[in-house]
């Protein structure tokens, strides 16, 4: 088990990309995945995951930057030296070995006893839920068991320092992607491995991981708990990709103490409009933008009663979708469009309006959260 | 529901009567001069099985027999390993993969009489390139008279010929490896050997398979390439099963001998193919356990 360090990476695919845009299929970071830490790596398809994750455990050298495992520098060590395990989408298994043969392959290509070969097969075979099958032909086995024999071999080395996931579970029957998750879980808990899970699905990377890294077009844009992802998102594209629906993002101006979106006010907390102001933001012309998420507003009705509360705006209800235990309301306010989320059943008023929540209504300059220390 | 018409038959019928020309008929007619005599004037005699057992006693046909099964062997010893080697080491992507491909191909293009006219003049002793080269250096080469020259000559021609047709079975088979196989090998810190025993070799059985029966079918039945280097000489040394069938039947005009040998040759072809078949599709089983013998 290693912590990884990787310091000013970078990847270009080849030299001749140079003359674009961005050549970078990975744009030069410096992150530390701190040992024995379960992270899910989430982002689009082709926003450079599995990049990373193979420059990670060596079947790629990035172009640029080091690797460094505990402070070793790894970057010019073969997969095989840095002992590293690696699940990928699709299962790889050995079709023409059984099941406890396969486990054993990364053992005996080790060189390692018989013995403990053995002792270790039925050691993993248990950690799988699979006893007494060790007998069956590798290539007999539906997907689900090919994808639990993939990561075994991985498993069955105790001394791997850590272990990569390639959304493995994408082949997998959706009964069982809970089910493998939990064991992935538990396996993480009892043995404490550090662990890297690629993933586009949001559901995914929240529940397997204690921090999540966010990446879109070769950048990390954010790494946090899910918690933190959800409620404070960094740029607005982690806002957008995570939660469903994701939130709202709506063009604005910076005026005193408000967002003005097409002339009405979205009042701001007070540590946002500080930092706000403290870079300037009314007159310095950066693209703004205000984000919300559809479950901290709240839909009221219209009227006296609200007419002289600045938290509240009318809108207009275009549609409402059923989305089970909430409907989801999709509205007008001023000439751009946001959806809210609204209990199953509670009526919705004709004539309605919106209630902002200072502290969840987020500032974005350039797509970047707008906060006190930033 | 019960059919009530039989169109079907006509849909069919194109088939069955080309299938009736170019396979049946041909093949019923050697089963009928099998088991019969004849002395001319169109008169034939019933004689049963006489001819076979003729055939099947006479020492010129075990020899030639003996000599086709070592040709076929020496062929499938030499061409298999060779073909998967070279087609290991066939790049995967890139330009140079077309232009592999195109030099694999061209020695498949040319018809087999030309091969053999080809062999035939590089080899000659007093204009062949590989002749005179070969007797300027002072080796004493020549197919013509030396036994082991000519069967020399036969093979090397044969691999130079037949040699792109494994390659590029096996190609078929490799490219269609995912990569993630050869990643995971990696992972799993597999040797070069290994990742070809459980990843390659597995992957390639099937067209390995067809490469093997195809060779070995090819090899086993071949005619045209010794009849025109070797004429099946020196002596009866390269007259294998076909030349002798073709000397028995067309120099001879032995017409029942020869036809009972045809029939015997044919079964031996399918019973050896089933052979080859039934081992390498049974190979599955025992992979198993020999991994466990590590």
């Amino acid at each position: 088990m290693a912590s990884i360090h990787l310091k000013n990476l970078g990847h270009r695919y080849s030299a001749s990309d140079a003359g674009l845009d961005n050549p970078y299929a990975l744009n030069p970071l410096d992150q530390v995945w701190e040992d024995g830490g379960a992270y899910a790596l989430l982002g689009p398809s082709g926003c450079g995951k599995t990049t990373l994750l193979n420059i990670i455990s060596g079947l790629l050298r990035p172009s640029e930057g080091r690797v460094l495992f505990d402070g070793e520098d790894v970057t010019d060590l073969s997969t095989e030296r840095r002992n590293i395990a690696q699940v990928f989408q699709f299962p790889v298994v050995y079709d023409t070995l059984t099941v406890a043969e396969n486990l054993a392959f990364p053992l005996r290509n080790r060189g390692m006893g018989s013995t403990t070969i053995e002792a270790r097969v039925a050691e993993t075979l248990t950690m799988l839920g699979m006893e007494g099958r060790a007998k069956e032909r590798a290539r007999s086995l539906n997907a689900d068991d090919k994808q639990k024999i993939s990561l075994g071999r991985g498993l069955v080395r105790t001394d791997v320092r850590a272990i990569l996931f390639d959304e493995p579970l994408t082949v997998i029957d959706p009964h069982l992607k809970w089910q493998l998750r939990t064991e992935l879980k538990k396996i993480h808990e009892r043995y404490g491995h550090t662990m890297i899970y690629v993933t586009h699905d949001q559901t995914e990377a929240l529940t397997f991981a204690d921090k999540v890294v966010v990446m879109n077009a070769g950048s990390i844009l954010q790494v946090g708990t899910p918690k933190e992802l959800f409620d404070r998102p960094r740029h607005t594209f982690v806002g957008t990709f995570i939660g469903s629906p994701g939130m709202n993002v709506l063009r604005c101006t910076f005026d005193g103490d408000a967002a003005v979106v097409d002339g009405l006010r979205l009042l701001l907390d007070e540590a946002t409009v500080t930092a706000a102001h403290a870079r300037g933001l009314a007159e310095s012309g950066v693209s703004l933008e205000v984000g919300i998420r559809p479950e901290s507003l709240v839909i009221v009705e219209a009227g006296a009663r609200i007419a002289d509360d600045p938290h509240c705006i009318n809108v207009d209800v275009i549609g409402v979708e059923d989305l089970g235990r909430h409907s989801l309301v999709r509205l007008r306010l001023g000439q751009q469009l946001l959806c809210a989320l609204h209990p199953e059943g509670a009526a919705i008023p004709e004539a309605a309006a919106l209630r902002f929540d200072p502290a969840r209504t987020l500032l974005y300059a350039n797509s970047l959260l707008v906060e006190a220390n930033g | 529901m019960k059919v009530q018409n039989n169109k079907a038959w006509l849909m069919v019928l194109p088939m069955l009567l080309l299938v009736a020309v170019s396979a049946i008929i041909p093949l019923m007619t050697v089963v009928n001069y099998s088991v019969q005599d004849t002395f001319g004037n169109n008169e034939f005699f019933w004689v049963g099985t006489e001819w076979f057992q003729e055939v099947l006693a006479s020492e010129r046909f075990h020899n030639a027999l003996q000599r086709t099964l070592l040709f076929s062997a020496l062929i499938l010893a030499i061409e298999i390993p060779l073909g998967i080697a070279i087609a290991l080491a066939m790049p995967r992507r890139g330009i140079a993969v077309s232009f592999c491909l195109v030099l694999m191909a061209l020695p498949l293009l040319i018809p087999w009489n030309v091969v053999g006219t080809i062999w035939q003049v590089f080899g000659r002793v007093d204009i062949g390139l590989l002749g005179h080269g070969l007797a300027s250096l002072g080796i004493d080469y020549n197919y013509t008279q030396n036994t082991l020259d000519a069967w020399v000559t036969l093979i090397i021609m044969d691999v130079w010929h037949w040699t792109s047709l494994v390659v590029l079975l096996c190609y078929s088979g490799l490219v269609s490896i995912p990569e993630v196989y050869y990643q995971a090998a990696r992972i799993d810190g597999a040797s070069r050997w290994a990742v070809f025993r459980f990843i390659q070799l597995p992957k390639i059985k099937r067209v390995l398979l067809i490469a093997v029966l195809l060779r070995f079918m090819d090899s086993f039945m071949i005619y045209t390439e010794p009849f025109v280097v070797t004429g099946g000489g020196p002596g009866n040394s390269t007259t294998f099963l076909s030349i002798d069938l073709v000397q028995m039947a067309v120099g001879q005009f032995d017409l029942g001998p020869a036809a009972a040998m045809s029939l015997i040759y044919f079964l031996i072809i399918l019973l050896l193919s089933w052979v080859f078949y039934t081992v390498m599709t049974s190979l599955d089983n025992d992979a198993a356990s020999e991994q466990g013998r590590h």
